[in-house]
Parts: structure tokens; C-alpha cells; sequence
């Protein structure tokens, strides 16, 4: 489903190199998780996959279900069925949050062809999906991640994930800042969209988020490379002994 | 202090194009005024320190810049709000096309047909208004208006009216060259809501002058029509009574030059004045040039006053906002807020801002910003993470934007029409 190759990016603005190389393959139904010490380049990746400007691709590349991602604008890679929790969500100040998922539903439905949902059953599946999340009516009446705790912002990127339905979907750092609760919450809301037809990658800097979200194969990136990679055992080595083992071991 | 040659015969050769109407006494007595009002002022310059950044040339001249009549597709703003609607064809008031003038609480009359008349109410407030806002800044395209105008409105507002009452100006001929002149008189108790659209004509001259008496309470909603190469210049004199209420607020997308002043005294205690302003142009389409000049002058105890404009801008579109606060010396316990600020979609836009406070009294609260912004990028990268294309994305931020100005209409369902136009605009031009 998700296959990137030897991918090389560098920072537009000075002369950075962040990922050195990374291939990495997510299949239909799978869970991978990225592991990675702060500063690795995990949320380079995430950013580089979902368009967002500031970044030189210089080698390789990333295809979606063999669409090549990189020459797609950031709305395309979206209606083509990627999706980005964000690890900071962006506040965006006078845009309410129902308006925001109805208009991003409705593009994406018209971008793939579809017709768009009218407004009494998108408020039907918004309340539905919402109630799961323990998201209440007036946090879909404000603006946007505006003056949302850490977790009501996590939350909400997980609604967001239900209601737009993606093929691929990267969890970046998606437990920060969640207590025991929250990130409960937030994995059961991510194990209900576990299907046969869908991906995930679940980036995190902590083994707890996957004892929730059990994944099939776990990363290891450093500097800019996955440099191990194996079955759910390696992120329990990771808890106990740290990254600088594995550092070690590939070094 | 005679006034520079230029200046002086740019005056003339206006004078020279205009005819004053017949009348009666009442009325031609304030014309005459004006004219001398005119002459002595002469009409704005390009080097007046009031014209800096705006200028006047077009509006002065005494050839009307053609304008393209626009041909707005959808339905007009306001026609789902149940109110009283007169229209005005190229500055002509057309009966026909107007609603039955009785509203109760309210009088209403043309000025066409009131300046026959040899006296009549609105002899202490045509003119007159306008003439008190001539200091300490000189409007002498008001006084112009006030010497030549033939069409506009007299309302006396002597109850709570329960419609608003719409002047619709629409634009039929490519020179049309227009000047309104509209008289309001809340007294005391009354309430009104007055609703404008419509760009008038090519070049539009239009004074509206307001007086709010004690307790009384005025709103003000315009949108200033959508013709791509329409002028127009617009005063507002506002003068305020005791625990009165004036709020006005203006839509204005498109029009190659715009020039809105709002002239306000509060002179009545407890008096609350506010206006505010969203003007989004695009110079791809023509020229934009969008002016908002404010003077508000607190000369009462314990008045409140704000400000709000905002303006988006892209493809060489030039904003300006002029705003000042005057608090006299006795006006305690003023409060005054004003805020402009500016979304500039590129760097070919502009944005000039001159906020002044002027204060004389000692226990006042004022206030004022200026902000000129790019749109916020990773806002606009959350968005189309989300599958929304870039210009639309842009318009959810645009019109966030200018929202804190829109939410200054105090009734949500002409704030909903005003807001709902707006998008489908935005909607239309994304195509
Ligand atoms: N826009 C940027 N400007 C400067 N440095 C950046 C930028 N984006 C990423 N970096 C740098 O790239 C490296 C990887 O960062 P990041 O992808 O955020 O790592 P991780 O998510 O694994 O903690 C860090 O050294 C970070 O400082
Ligand atoms: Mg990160």
C-alpha cells in the first residue's frame, strides 16, 4: 500500500540533510510503528509523505496503491487516502471545527467522484463518530484545535481519521501528552478502524502507545534511517534498554 | 491664506460642471452654504496630508470615469430579510421599483420631493451635520454632495420601526455620475436599522448624515456593490445624544477606488458608537483601492467607541485606513478601541495604516492596533492535509478573518445574509 524507497529529503531553507535513505513498506491491514530517539526524523517523514512545503526530496521515492505521492499536492495525497494525525495539530482561529470536517469530507468525496453528504447525514455520522471519542457538541462548535487541551486536540485528530476514512494513516507521536485515559480513548478509536483495507503508521517515542495498538512490525529509525526492524518484541527492547543499544548494535 | 492655484482651479472647473437644483427656501439656503463651503475648502488634492495615500483626482474631476455595469448572477444581499426597500436607478429614485413608503414609527420622504417644499425638519440637519464635520479636517467632497445632491432620503424615526428600512442603488449606465444625500433623525426612543447596497453608479458621491437623540439607537448595514471599476466616495456624519446607540458596519468586495469616511460625535453621555469594516479586493480584476478614514470624537462622560476593520488583499489591491480617536478635554471616563488590520494574500498587496489617539482628558481608556499579515501557513497546511484545496482553504481562513468585523452587526440574521453573500462570492470567484 505505502511504499517508500531509499527516500532522501533535505531542508528547503538551509542545507540539512534529515532522512539519509529510508525504505519502508506498509501493507493493506497492517500496523508498522516507528521508533526512533527525539531528532531522528520521524516527523520529517510524516511531513515529507503528506506534502507539506519546506522540504527537498533529493532521492527516492514514496508511492501510495503505486500513485507516486511526491508529485501530488497535499489535498490530493489526502483524497487519495492519506491521512496525518499531527503530532502538534494547528490551532486555526474563526474556522469552527464542524464547518472544517464537513467542508474536508465533502472535498475529498468530490475529488474522488462522489457526492457530497448532505448536511442533516453528515451531522448524523459527525455525532456518531464524535460520541465515541468523548468529543462533545461544543467542541465541534469551536474554532478549530483552538484552546483545546493536549488531549482534546489528540481526540480530535482521531475524529477527524474516522470521519474521513483514509487507506493510510500515520499517527505521529499521537500519545504525547495523553494521560492513561486519554490514550485509552484515543486507541480504541484507532483500533476501530483497524481493517483489512487500511494501513497504519504509528510513529511514537514510547513502547505504552503499542500496548494498546498492538502493531505487526516495529521500526527503529535513527538518524534519518530505520536501522532495525522486527516483530512487537523490538519495541519492549527499546523500553528496557533504550535506543543506544540498538545504536550500538547497527553501528 | 488663499488656497494653491491648482487646487483652487481643479474647484472651479468642478464647480463649472455641476448644476445646482431648484428648490425651495430651506433647501437651497443649505446648498448655497455648501457652495461657499466648497469654495472656500477647494476640493481635495493629491497633496493634502488627508489624501496621502488615496487619490482624489478621479473623484474630483469633473469627467466621470466609465464604468462597466456588473452582472451579479446571484440574488441580491438582503432579499431574505423582510424589510421597507427603496430603489435608486443611476441616483434616480424609481417609485416603481419601490416599496409603499409608510412603516410605522417612521417617516420617510425622497429629498427630491421634501426640497419643494420651503420648510421642512431636516432644514436643522441637511447641511448641517455635515458643515460640524468640516473641523478640525476639511470634507469637501461632502460639502460638494450637499451643494448638488438631488436624490436620497429624509427619515424621522419616532418609534421603534419593526422593519428595516433598504436603499438599493443600482448602476444602469456606464457614466452615470451620482450623488445621494440622506438625512436621518432618530429621536429620542426611536430605533432604525438601515440597510444600503448597491455600487450607484460609476462614480458615486454619497453623504449620509445621522442624528441619534437621546436613547436612541441606530444601525447601519451596507455593502457597497461588487462592480469591478465603480468610484465612490462616502461620508457618514454621525452626531450622538445621551445613552444613544450608532453602529455601522460596511461590506465592500471589489471597485476600483473606494473612500468611506465616518465622521462621529458623541455628545451625549453614555453614548456608544461603532463602526467597522471587511473589504476584500483583488487587483487580477481590476483596480482596487479601499480607503476607510474615521474620526470619532468623544465630547461627553463615559462614552464607548470602536473601531474594526479588516481588510484581505492580494494581486496589487492597496488597503488604507485613517482612524482617529479625538477625546476632548471633559470627556472622562472614554472608552475607545480601535483596531484595522490587513490579510495580505501576496506581496504585491498593500496595506496603509494611520491610527491616531487624541487626548485630552486625563481618566480615559484607549486603545489601538495595527496588524498587516500573511495568510498562516501552516493553518492552511493543517487544512489541505484534510483533502481541502488550497483556495479553499484560503477562503475559510479569508473569511475568518474578516469574521470579528462581520460579528460587529448586531443582528444575526443580517449578519447571516451579510456572511452568506460573502461566501458564495468567494465561491463563484474560486469558480
Ligand atoms: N523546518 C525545520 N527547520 C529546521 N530544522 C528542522 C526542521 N524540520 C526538522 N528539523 C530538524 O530535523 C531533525 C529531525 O526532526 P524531526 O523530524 O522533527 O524528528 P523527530 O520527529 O524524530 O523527533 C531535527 O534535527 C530537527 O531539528
Ligand atoms: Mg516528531
Amino acid at each position: 500500500m505505502l511504499e517508500i524507497k531509499n527516500l532522501h529529503v533535505k531542508l528547503e531553507e538551509e542545507d540539512k540533510q534529515i532522512l539519509k535513505g529510508v525504505d519502508l513498506t506498509v501493507e493493506a491491514g497492517k500496523v508498522h510503528a516507528i521508533m526512533g530517539p527525539n531528532g531522528s526524523g520521524k516527523s520529517t517523514l510524516s511531513y515529507v509523505l503528506s506534502g507539506r512545503d519546506g522540504y527537498v526530496v533529493t532521492e527516492g521515492s514514496a508511492q501510495l496503491d503505486g500513485h507516486d505521492l511526491l508529485e501530488m499536492e497535499a489535498e490530493e495525497r489526502a483524497a487519495a487516502g492519506l491521512f496525518l494525525a499531527f503530532q502538534y495539530p494547528v490551532e486555526i482561529p474563526g474556522v469552527g471545527n464542524m464547518t472544517f470536517l464537513r467542508t474536508a469530507v465533502n472535498a475529498q468525496r468530490k475529488a474522488r467522484g462522489q457526492e457530497e453528504l448532505s448536511a442533516a447525514d453528515f451531522l448524523k455520522l459527525v455525532r456518531e463518530k464524535a460520541k465515541a471519542l468523548q468529543i462533545d457538541a461544543d467542541m465541534l462548535k469551536r474554532p478549530v484545535n483552538v484552546g483545546f487541551s493536549g488531549g482534546e486536540k489528540k481526540r480530535n485528530e482521531i475524529l477527524q481519521m474516522a470521519m474521513l476514512e483514509p487507506k493510510l494513516c500515520i499517527l505521529d507521536e499521537t500519545d504525547s501528552g495523553l494521560d492513561v485515559d486519554a490514550m485509552k480513548l484515543v486507541a480504541d478509536g484507532v483500533n476501530a478502524l483497524r481493517d483489512e483495507g487500511r494501513g497504519f503508521l504509528v510513529i511514537t517515542h514510547y513502547q505504552r502507545l503499542l500496548d494498546h495498538i498492538v502493531p505487526d512490525v516495529v521500526h527503529i529509525m535513527v538518524d534519518g534511517r530505520i536501522v532495525k526492524s522486527g516483530g512487537p518484541d523490538l519495541a519492549l527492547e527499546v523500553e528496557n534498554h533504550g535506543y543506544a543499544r540498538i545504536q550500538a548494535e547497527v553501528a | 491664506m488663499g488656497l494653491p492655484q491648482q487646487k483652487l482651479d481643479a474647484t472651479e472647473e468642478r464647480l463649472a460642471a455641476i448644476q445646482v437644483p431648484e428648490s425651495g427656501a430651506w433647501l437651497s439656503d443649505a446648498r448655497q452654504a455648501a457652495l461657499g463651503r466648497v469654495r472656500s475648502m477647494g476640493l481635495p488634492h493629491a497633496r493634502d496630508e488627508y489624501w496621502k495615500y488615496t487619490r482624489p483626482q478621479t473623484l474630483v474631476q469633473p469627467e466621470v470615469p466609465h464604468a462597466k455595469v456588473f452582472q451579479a448572477y446571484e440574488s441580491a444581499v438582503f432579499d431574505d430579510i423582510e424589510r421597507l426597500r427603496m430603489v435608486f436607478v443611476d441616483g434616480v429614485f424609481d417609485p416603481e421599483a419601490s416599496d409603499d413608503l409608510t412603516l410605522s414609527g417612521v417617516e420617510i420622504e425622497p429629498l427630491h420631493a421634501a426640497g419643494a417644499a420651503d420648510i421642512h425638519w431636516a432644514r436643522d440637519l441637511y447641511g448641517v451635520l455635515e458643515a460640524r464635520g468640516q473641523s478640525p479636517v476639511e470634507r469637501s467632497l461632502a460639502a460638494l454632495n450637499t451643494a448638488c445632491a438631488n436624490a436620497g432620503v429624509l427619515i424621522r424615526v419616532t418609534g421603534k420601526a419593526d422593519r428595516p428600512v433598504n436603499l438599493t442603488y443600482l448602476h444602469q449606465t456606464e457614466d452615470a455620475d451620482v450623488v445621494i444625500h440622506n438625512v436621518v433623525k432618530v429621536e429620542e426612543g426611536g430605533d432604525l436599522t438601515l440597510l444600503e447596497n448597491g455600487p450607484g453608479g460609476a462614480r458615486l458621491n454619497k453623504v449620509m448624515e445621522v442624528d441619534v437623540a437621546d436613547g436612541g439607537a441606530f444601525h447601519h448595514v451596507r455593502t457597497q456593490g461588487r462592480a469591478h471599476e465603480r468610484r465612490a466616495a462616502t461620508h457618514v456624519f454621525a452626531r450622538l445624544g445621551r445613552e444613544s446607540t450608532f453602529k455601522s458596519f460596511t461590506l465592500t468586495v471589489n471597485g476600483a477606488l473606494t473612500r468611506n469616511e465616518a465622521v462621529i460625535e458623541l455628545t451625549g453621555d453614555d453614548a456608544v458608537a461603532h463602526v467597522a469594516g471587511a473589504a476584500l479586493g483583488d487587483g487580477a480584476s481590476g483596480d482596487f483601492h479601499h480607503d476607510d478614514t474615521v474620526f470619532i470624537t468623544h465630547d461627553a462622560v463615559n462614552c464607548e467607541s470602536r473601531q474594526v476593520f479588516k481588510k484581505v488583499l492580494r494581486n496589487g489591491a492597496v488597503g488604507v485606513f485613517q482612524g482617529k480617536i479625538l477625546v476632548k478635554d471633559g470627556a472622562q471616563k472614554t472608552d475607545g478601541y480601535q483596531i484595522s488590520q490587513s490579510l495580505l494574500l501576496d506581496d504585491d498587496s498593500q496595506f496603509l495604516a494611520k491610527p491616531e489617539l487624541e487626548i485630552y482628558a486625563d481618566d480615559v481608556a484607549c486603545s489601538h492596533g495595527s496588524t498587516s499579515g500573511a495568510i498562516d501557513e501552516e493553518g492552511l497546511f493543517y487544512l489541505r492535509s484534510r483533502g481541502v484545496p488550497r483556495e479553499i482553504a484560503t477562503d475559510l481562513m479569508v473569511v475568518a478573518f474578516v469574521a470579528e468585523a462581520i460579528d460587529e452587526i448586531e443582528d444575526e440574521a443580517i449578519a447571516a445574509d451579510v456572511l452568506s453573500r460573502l461566501q458564495a462570492w468567494l465561491e463563484r470567484r474560486r469558480g
